[in-house]
């Protein structure tokens, strides 16, 4: 593996007019790490990532290569390759011109070599005179990254590289992918929508909104502890029930909320005043018939409610379960029980444990 | 009854190239034609002279080579400007763009006899000596217009991400340019220089106007219609069509060979679009 630095984006800033499309951004992604930016469209992602390529200016701070700032550079000049969305295949080239294009670019006389074992890399060797429009999606997106990663670059941005392709390829690709940053050792800057996707590619996520980044961390660690309430339901889904701080003893908070009191630890507590949103993934909330309430463990929160909606979804069933406030909560069940499920209308109790619940900012 | 109906399209299709090749056949075939008196309109007796002694009516030949230089001057001029006008069209955003936007339509649209009158006004007030530079420079102006409006078109095709990726790969603008831009962009270019140089070859009117004592091939033709067309202008015009048609069929050879190319599809990779749905669902 080659000596690679960080990526370092400081204090980095881009306005359309009145729209700024990133907003005071500073962010260090280590070097050799697969990092995912995501969120919703529009949320200043791409933007992000045109300009680590040079391909927008930005309207203030810096970017940075270890120490070596990139800001002022050029597209044809930074060590940085990207992997379009859609592409973007030299339609008048060939498979094997179109990886060597960059090498080409640099001056560099003997490519039949290198070329080659890229084109092994991604198992395209036989494809190497086909022109892009005889590949299928999946060929093309592999030359689109042996084309990029030809160039031995310090950092591999990829613009929504899988979103042309059907779900089976996808996770194909996913796991493609992965399988080639770790052999490479390239820092690879992966920006999608796809939460699920950057979940199971990404070493470190984070999550955009507006500009600015809402949280980052392991998909793990962000998953179960989302900090903000977008998070919480961009990054899967979650239950959110609004209430009040009641008090704290000792590492508990509890919160009361609709007549109903709820416990969480006070290091998954984000909210700093009295009011205050609880949050629990549903995966994480057990059902239970109103009849067996006796059995949920003591500690757990609980929450009364009626199934309103069942869909079963093969490996798990959705429910939908009004409070006795009115409010709808999802629940996850595994496919794993024997016996009837709940169906519409059964008085039911919910419950989780103390650890699974968050608290967030409303 | 039921054939017909079945072969309905086909007929009606073969019947309308009929129309539209008679009069290119009827040219071709008088140019074999041995005309009786001077007036080279009915069958006669057939004939290879003409075609054995192209250039033997005085004048034909010579302005045959002065038609051919004008479109290849004018074309070659109004191609490299047209260009690079639709490239300042499509690429900058500038003052007076959307005007000049409109205003290259403008030769397109005014009617030639206009045009040709209004030039030769001009050339006249200017004291300019009529001759070939006068019809080239007539030429250039109203080839420019097609040739803007033919590579604008292939320009605003041609995806704005390959460009990107280009400079992305470490070309300079300029080998940006050269190995991405004009590959993609040189099929709309030649095409537009093809048809310039066939407006040119064609004009008439405008010519006419501008031409003062020189004699094109179109200018030849209608002075000759007056006295009696030689076949040798049968036979010229049979030679440009031919010429046309090679480059047609050569095109269409290359185009079809590549299509062929492209049906071996590879099989792996792909899922049927049904898993998808499923998937999905």
């Amino acid at each position: 593996m080659r000596q690679v630095d960080d990526l370092r984006l400081d204090h980095l800033t881009k306005s359309f007019g009145e729209m700024t499309a990133v907003d005071d951004l500073s962010l260090t992604i280590p070097a050799g790490s697969f990092f995912a930016l995501v969120g919703a469209s529009g949320c200043g992602k791409t933007t992000t990532l045109r300009m680590v390529a040079g391909l927008e200016d930005p309207t203030s701070g810096r970017i940075l290569i270890g120490d070596r700032d990139i800001t002022g550079m050029r597209a044809y000049q930074r060590p940085v390759n990207t992997v379009f969305q859609s592409y973007a295949l030299f339609p008048h080239l060939d498979i094997y011109e179109n990886v060597a294009f960059g090498l080409r670019r640099r001056g560099i006389k003997d490519v039949k070599g290198p070329v080659e074992s890229m084109l092994d890399l991604v198992e395209l060797g036989p494809m190497a005179r086909r022109k892009p429009s005889q590949l299928s999606g999946g060929q093309q997106q592999r030359v689109a990254v042996a084309r990029a990663l030809i160039n031995e670059p310090e950092v591999l941005l990829l613009d929504e590289p899988l979103g042309a392709l059907d779900l089976k390829l996808r996770r194909q690709m996913q796991i493609e992918l992965k399988r080639i940053q770790t052999e490479v050792g390239t820092t690879f800057v992966h920006v999608t929508h796809d939460q699920e996707e950057a979940m199971t590619m990404a070493d470190t996520v984070a999550v955009m909104n507006a500009g600015r980044i809402e949280q980052m961390g392991y998909p793990a660690e962000v998953y179960e502890l989302p900090r903000t309430l977008f998070v919480a339901n961009f990054l899967g889904q979650s239950n959110i029930i609004s209430g009040a701080v009641a008090g704290s003893d000792g590492s508990m908070v509890t919160v009361s909320a609709h007549g109903a009191a709820f416990r969480l630890p006070g290091d998954r507590n984000s909210a700093s005043g009295a009011a205050i949103l609880v949050g629990v993934r549903p995966e994480k909330v057990t059902l239970l018939d109103a009849v067996d309430s006796a059995r949920v463990p003591a500690p757990h929160n609980r929450v009364d409610g009626t199934v309103t909606d069942v869909s079963y979804t093969g490996v798990s069933t959705q429910y939908l379960v009004r409070t006795p406030w009115g409010q709808e909560l999802t629940v996850f069940e595994q496919n794993d029980i024997v016996g009837d499920r709940a169906a519409v209308g059964d008085p039911v109790v919910m419950h989780w444990a103390v650890e699974h619940t968050f608290g967030l900012e409303p | 009854m039921n054939w017909l109906r079945k072969n309905l399209i086909a007929i009606i299709g073969i019947l309308v190239l009929i129309y539209l090749f008679i009069p290119i056949a009827v040219i071709a075939v008088m140019s074999f034609n041995k005309p009786e008196g001077k007036f080279n309109i009915s069958w006669n007796q057939f004939s290879t002279d003409a075609w054995q002694n192209l250039c033997g009516v005085p004048g034909v030949c010579d302005s045959f080579l002065v038609s051919i230089q004008i479109g290849l001057i004018s074309t070659v001029v109004a191609t490299i400007f047209g260009t690079m006008i639709a490239f300042a069209l499509v690429r900058y955003r500038f003052r007076g763009r959307s005007s000049t936007n409109l205003l290259i339509f403008l030769p397109m649209a005014t009617p030639e006899v206009v045009m040709g009158s209004s030039l030769l006004a001009l050339f006249l007030n200017l004291r300019f000596p009529l001759g070939e530079v006068t019809v080239i420079i007539a030429h250039i102006m109203f080839i420019i217009s097609f040739v803007v409006v033919t590579v604008k078109a292939r320009l605003q095709g041609l995806d704005p991400r390959l460009e990107e990726a280009a400079r992305d790969l470490y070309a300079s603008p300029r080998a940006t340019f050269r190995y991405v831009t004009l590959p993609l962009v040189l099929p709309g270019i030649i095409g537009a220089a093809l048809l310039g140089f066939a407006l040119s070859f064609d004009d008439f009117i405008i010519s006419f106007f501008n031409a003062g004592t020189l004699v094109t091939f179109p200018i030849f033709i209608w002075g000759a219609a007056q006295r009696g067309i030689p076949v040798q202008v049968n036979a010229l015009a049979t030679l440009v069509f031919l010429v046309a048609l090679v480059v047609v069929l050569t095109s269409q050879f290359v185009s079809y060979r590549r299509r062929k190319s492209l049906e071996i599809l590879p099989e792996e990779d792909r899922s049927p679009a049904t898993v998808d749905v499923m998937s999905r669902s």
